[in-house]
């Protein structure tokens, strides 16, 4: 990828508290216009790794670098290029909507004559215009949520960094957050962290995923979907043959083919499902076909495999990990 | 600078959109206003008619806006810790604190903007109480050069208050502690003082090391450089100290 389109680039963060290691080895790109999706259950870290991302922690070891400019070196100039969403909105209760948000745009260093602009635009984009006059304190959970988003997006920072935007939400509300993060997505990038998969699935261009401190998963959804048509077919049927096995096995394209129960089979092919082949072998034989099922690896298979060792994780994706990493 | 000046007026006006700094005025107010009055009564019952017989009698500023300065100080002791528990434990508490962290803004730009912030306000209760002397101007002649060297004393005197304040928030993250242990800092330098000037065990050090012996000559319409020198350094001290707390918050979390 080209090294001027990367906006976040950190390298071997480490964070220890105590004597625990809460983020170990942590590498963590994000492009331009890309949403990251940063996955992992309660405790991975995920957080901890936001909060150094955006200055508020700093890394034991490892590099941060936002738009080139090192958190370390210069924070001032770097935290101008984010906007951050912390897993509870910071938002002052006793002030109105609009009160806020113009003192976070002080607070950014948004120049004094576009403040009411920026100000308009971020209420607007985050559906506030109908409560910029009423007290934070007084606002549903939802609604602070996206007070918390709109002083994110204020400044019109390069990399927004929001850490679990739908939590507390009602579903409406999750589905319009979504389509916002998403909307944020076309001139911003965004980094994401969530434990909902679903949520991933439904905004980001590219997940991470983060377990007990370490990445154990980084690929793009493109990628994923590739994986996803290495095409395996389920297939059973209601009669039972002893040479079902060496049918299969000799259907045009099939690579492998292993038994799965009684008259019940896993086909692999090589390069795509051909599963017009399965129906008509099926049909001549007279073997009554009753299931077909195309078996992919979902998001949330992947998950549950790296996170709890479910089986054992296939090697391609332990390299792309790495490979993409690095 | 201007972000400074931003975030103090910011706070100054937070301040006003609870109740309480309403009601801390409200109160604080209603019983200098009282001892302002047992002040005068005082002076009219029993100093006026014995002044003519003393060749150098003291006058209205001595017996009535001297001890309402006093009191005042006093009474403060016990106000503004309820004050700057607010500036970073409570935020700390509410997660509001992120927002500033995460802004671009360095550790001293936000201490010295939530200081100054308090000072606001300390300016603002030095200007209420003023107001109560002032009224006495009607009727009488007043040493005005006594009565603004005292509103000084005050002002730095409070100012000094807000500075350990504003510190011991910075360590902690329950207001309530972060109040409380103010409380205990700011009686403890008052305690050093009585102790200090007791007469059985006098100690000039502690007296000197008090913040309230440094109060008092101006309250006598003293100004002494090394006063004003004590409070620059006291409070000094503690903006330091807080904005080294908060570059330190990054790296232990």
């Amino acid at each position: 990828m080209n090294k001027n389109n990367e906006l976040v680039r950190a390298t071997a963060l480490n964070r220890i508290y105590g004597n625990q290691l809460a983020v170990s080895d942590v590498d963590l790109v994000l492009h331009k216009g890309e949403v990251l999706g940063l996955l992992g259950p309660n405790g991975a870290g995920k957080s901890t790794t936001m909060q150094m991302l955006t200055g508020n922690l700093s890394p034991t070891s490892g590099e941060i670098k936002i738009n080139g400019i090192d958190m370390l070196d210069d924070p001032q100039a770097a935290k101008r290029a984010i906007g951050y969403l912390p897993e509870q909105p910071p938002v002052y209760r006793d002030m109105t909507v609009k009160e806020y948000l113009f003192y976070c745009a002080m607070l950014r260093d948004v120049p004094k004559a576009q403040r009411a602009s920026a100000v308009d635009s971020a209420m607007q984009r985050c559906s506030l215009l109908d409560v910029a006059n009423r007290l934070i304190a007084n606002l549903s959970k939802g609604f602070q949520q996206r007070v918390g988003i709109a002083q994110a997006i204020l400044h019109n920072p390069k990399v927004v960094i929001l850490d679990e935007p739908t939590v507390g939400l009602d579903p409406i509300q999750i589905k319009e957050i979504r389509h916002l993060i998403r909307e944020l997505g076309n001139d911003h990038s965004v980094i994401l962290s969530t434990h909902i998969l679903p949520e991933v699935q439904a905004v980001c261009d590219r997940v991470q995923i983060i377990n007990q401190g370490k990445t154990v998963f980084s690929d793009t959804f493109e990628q994923l979907a590739k994986r996803q048509s290495a095409p395996v077919l389920i297939v059973s049927f209601e009669q039972a043959a002893d040479d079902m096995m060496f049918a299969l096995n000799s259907l045009d394209g099939v690579s492998r083919v292993e038994e799965a129960g009684k008259s019940r089979f896993k086909v692999a092919f090589k390069d795509r499902h051909k599963p017009a082949l399965i129906t008509r072998l099926a049909n001549e034989k007279n073997w009554q076909l009753t299931e077909l099922t195309p078996q992919s690896e979902t998001l949330e298979q992947i998950f549950m495999n790296l996170i709890h060792g479910d089986t054992a994780i296939p090697s391609a994706v332990k390299v792309e990990a790495t490979g993409e990493a690095a | 600078m201007s972000k400074i000046f931003s975030i103090a007026l910011s706070e100054f006006k937070r301040m006003f959109n609870s109740p309480l700094a309403w009601s801390l005025l409200a109160i604080m107010m209603f019983i200098l206003a009282l001892l302002f009055l047992t002040f005068i009564d005082q002076f009219v019952l029993y100093v006026q008619p014995q002044s003519a017989a003393l060749e150098n009698p003291p006058g209205v500023t001595d017996i009535i806006v001297s001890p309402l300065f006093m009191w005042a100080g006093i009474f403060m002791l016990a106000v503004m810790p309820v004050l700057t528990m607010r500036l970073f434990a409570e935020e700390r508490m509410n997660k509001t604190l992120t927002l500033l962290i995460s802004s671009p803004l360095t550790s001293t730009q936000i201490v010295l903007g939530k200081f100054l912030g308090m000072v606001f306000f300390i300016a603002l209760v030095v200007a209420l109480i003023m107001l109560m002397p002032l009224s006495l101007s009607l009727g009488t002649d007043l040493d005005w050069g006594k009565i603004f060297s005292s509103a000084l004393g005050l002002f730095l005197l409070l100012g000094s208050f807000a500075a350990a304040g504003l510190f011991l928030s910075s360590i902690s993250s329950q207001p309530i502690i972060a109040a409380v242990s103010t409380f205990g800092l700011l009686l403890f330098l008052v305690v050093l003082y009585l102790s200090g000037s007791s007469e059985s065990n006098s100690s000039e050090l502690f007296v000197y090391l008090s913040h309230f012996s440094h109060f008092l000559p101006f309250l006598e319409g003293v100004l002494d450089t090394s006063d004003l020198v004590y409070y620059g350094l006291f409070i000094a001290g503690f903006l330091i100290l807080a904005i080294r707390k908060l570059d330190n918050d990054r790296l232990n979390g």
